[in-house]
């Protein structure tokens, strides 16, 4: 087990710097680059030789790869274009918003999809199946950005039940100990401060949950009626086992592989929605700075960190995944 | 030692070999073909599919008007905060520069169409390539290329869309398009490369061996035609999330920048959006027609992958 994890890991630290390097070579071969972006058009030579040579950019390409290579590994991603700052302080100040938003998004999707789904499937061709699978279907279809406008104009515009951006109210006296607003005021017990965020939390969770609850129930359902459909579960009904136990040990249990799959994949896949859930919100999280950054004067050294980031996030994640197989299924070696 | 067979019996052996690939009575595809027009979802998906087809195809017949054509009557009305609904001639109304908007909705089925149908398959032609020499090439081709679709893989698919046109020096229509593809490559080629590999140690192949069929002809015409089922099937699929991604795009700025362009992501992510506060029906009407669009092609999708499952064979 350790050989594989280890062998695993190399793996994904070699996926990882390849990401890195194609990235890398592909932005020095943008006519312009970042110095134009910083500079702007109308600037002068002289300032743009300067700046040239003050990032680094007039000393040969392997130089400034071997010494990109090196900041990546000791984690300096070099200061952000478009304010200065250094990238790492840019992005872990944006990033326990992203995080908070996730996990209330993930909460959301796994506690009413394995149910939901587990239910349809229980009561297959019935009028709750039947509406899981219509309400499923319009969830993977529809854009969530559009989705996020249409949540905000009906609940916040119209009935004034939530706040319409933003993490937390303007004047809230919050104390920021890590970051985490819901969690700050656990531990000041500032509970008003608590309340206020999770109550601003509550249509962008939705809004980014969707996709993911839209799959879980679908997955969940599949698996659950594939399951359903085999002969040990006869066989215990047979036996005279008592409902729950089937249930439980039997149908839960060999179902779950392929739900726990499609959980790993889309908790990776979350800051994708998130850039979209946080332009609609006003968040200011991960997905903001990525829409920043990409935004008029391209932010190359943030937008680097955050691929970077991306993608460790997602690769580990499916690694965590593969294995749990193992614990899961003892069937499966994980090779 | 393999002695080269002669044109007559290479023939006759592939004439046995694709009559015993059709097991007794009903071929595969026939019989999933009729499963197809018995399953209500896979006509309501096809027809939403036809539908569109007809409207992108009749656009200039169809629409009143011309989708680019700005008309006083509707550019005096605008305001900044009212943009004209329905009037005479204008069965929905203006679009925010005084166009008329049903004609630029009708018309966006024909863009939406083609950003949808190049993405899928550039997307294709390119996966089922590197799947296909991945899967009967093998060895180090192989590693390399699946080494090389772990990196697309390593970010998820929408990011990666993003970051291929964000490292774009400047977005057009076509940087949507390719980047949209390039997300579903690495998809296309697993998937093929696995199928193939599948096949490899199947039957059917094993006997082309040993009847020594060129490794070209068992990999052109019985590895390949093979594993194209799951190919169609996830293209199909591939529509309804390459328009999704589109819309995403065009809402995060990235998109085709020609304000003329009248592409439902576009009309959604930008104006829809821009003015929701203003006239909603701006994002409404586009949202639907790309909702009804994705659910069409995944309702269709899902019931030829349910027709050709062997398991639904009677």
């Amino acid at each position: 087990m350790l050989r594989v994890i280890s062998r695993r890991l190399v793996q994904l630290v070699v996926t990882l710097l390849a990401l890195m390097t194609l990235v890398f070579f592909w932005l020095r071969s943008l006519p312009g680059g970042p110095v134009d972006a910083l500079l702007g058009e109308r600037a002068t030579p002289q300032t743009r030789e300067l700046l040239t040579r003050a990032l680094g950019y007039d000393q040969p390409i392997w130089v400034q790869y071997g010494r990109f290579l090196k900041n990546v590994v000791t984690g300096n991603f070099g200061n952000s274009i478009r304010t200065g700052e250094p990238v790492t302080e840019v992005i872990s100040r944006a990033f326990p918003a992203t995080v908070e938003l996730a996990v209330a998004a993930i909460i959301i999707a796994i506690g009413l999809g394995v149910p939901l789904g587990y239910l349809a499937a229980r009561h297959r061709g019935r009028l709750l199946d039947n509406a899981t699978i219509i309400v499923t279907l319009v969830g993977i279809s529809i854009p969530i950005f559009f989705l996020g406008y249409l949540l905000k104009d009906w609940l916040t515009q119209g009935l004034h039940l939530f706040p319409p951006s933003g993490r937390i109210s303007t004047g809230m006296d919050n104390t920021d100990v890590t970051g985490f607003f819901v969690l700050d005021g656990l531990l000041t017990r500032e509970l008003d401060a608590s309340a206020d965020a999770l109550w601003h939390l509550v249509l962008p969770a939705v809004t980014l949950a969707t996709i993911p609850l839209a799959i879980i129930i679908r997955i969940t359902r599949a698996s659950v009626l594939d399951v359903l459909d085999e002969d040990y579960i006869r066989t215990a009904d047979a036996k005279g086992l008592r409902n729950p136990t089937i249930r439980k040990r039997h149908v839960l249990r060999n179902a779950l592989l392929p739900v726990v799959t499609i959980i790993g994949l889309q908790t990776g896949a979350l800051l994708a929605g998130a850039v979209l859930t946080e332009k609609v919100y006003n968040w200011g999280g991960l997905g903001t700075l990525i829409t920043d950054s990409i935004g008029g004067s391209r932010d190359y050294p943030v937008l680097q960190a955050l691929i970077l980031l991306a993608a460790a996030v997602f690769v580990v994640v499916n690694l965590l995944v593969d294995l749990s197989y193992a614990v899961i299924d003892p069937r499966v070696r994980v090779r | 030692m393999t002695r080269a067979l002669s044109d007559h019996k290479r023939r006759r052996i592939d004439e046995l070999i694709a009559r015993t690939s059709e097991p007794g009575g009903v071929s595969l595809l026939r019989d999933a073909g009729r499963r197809l027009l018995r399953n209500p979802t896979a006509i309501v998906g096809g027809t939403i599919i036809l539908l569109f087809l007809v409207i992108a195809i009749f656009a200039p017949l169809v629409a009143p008007h011309d989708p680019i054509q700005r008309f006083p009557e509707l550019t005096q009305k605008l305001t900044v905060d009212s943009i004209p609904g329905a009037t005479a001639g204008h069965p929905l109304g203006s679009d925010p520069l005084g166009r008329d908007f049903a004609s630029r909705m009708i018309f966006g089925a024909r863009q939406t169409l083609f950003v949808g149908v190049l993405a899928t398959l550039i997307g294709l032609l390119i996966g089922v390539l590197l799947g296909a020499l991945a899967g009967a090439i093998g060895g180090w081709v192989d590693n390399l290329l699946m080494r090389l679709t772990d990196v697309m893989l390593a970010l998820p698919s929408l990011l990666l869309a993003i970051t291929l046109v964000a490292l774009a020096s400047r977005s057009t229509q076509w940087t949507v398009i390719i980047a949209v593809a390039i997300v579903n490559v690495p998809i296309f080629a697993r998937l093929l490369r696995g199928s193939m590999l599948a096949q490899r140690e199947s039957d059917h192949v094993l006997a082309a061996r040993a009847l020594g069929v060129k490794r070209r002809d068992i990999v052109l015409r019985h590895m390949l035609p093979n594993s194209l089922t799951a190919v169609i099937v996830q293209a199909t699929l591939t529509f309804a999330v390459a328009i999704l991604d589109a819309a995403a795009l065009s809402f995060l700025g990235l998109g085709d920048p020609d304000i003329n362009r009248a592409e439902w992501g576009l009309m959604l992510g930008v104006d829809g959006v821009r003015y929701f506060e203003v006239r909603p029906e701006l994002a409404y009407f586009p949202a639907l027609a790309i909702i009804l669009v994705a659910l069409g092609f995944t309702l269709l999708g899902e019931s030829i992958r349910e027709a050709l499952d062997p398991k639904n064979r009677r």
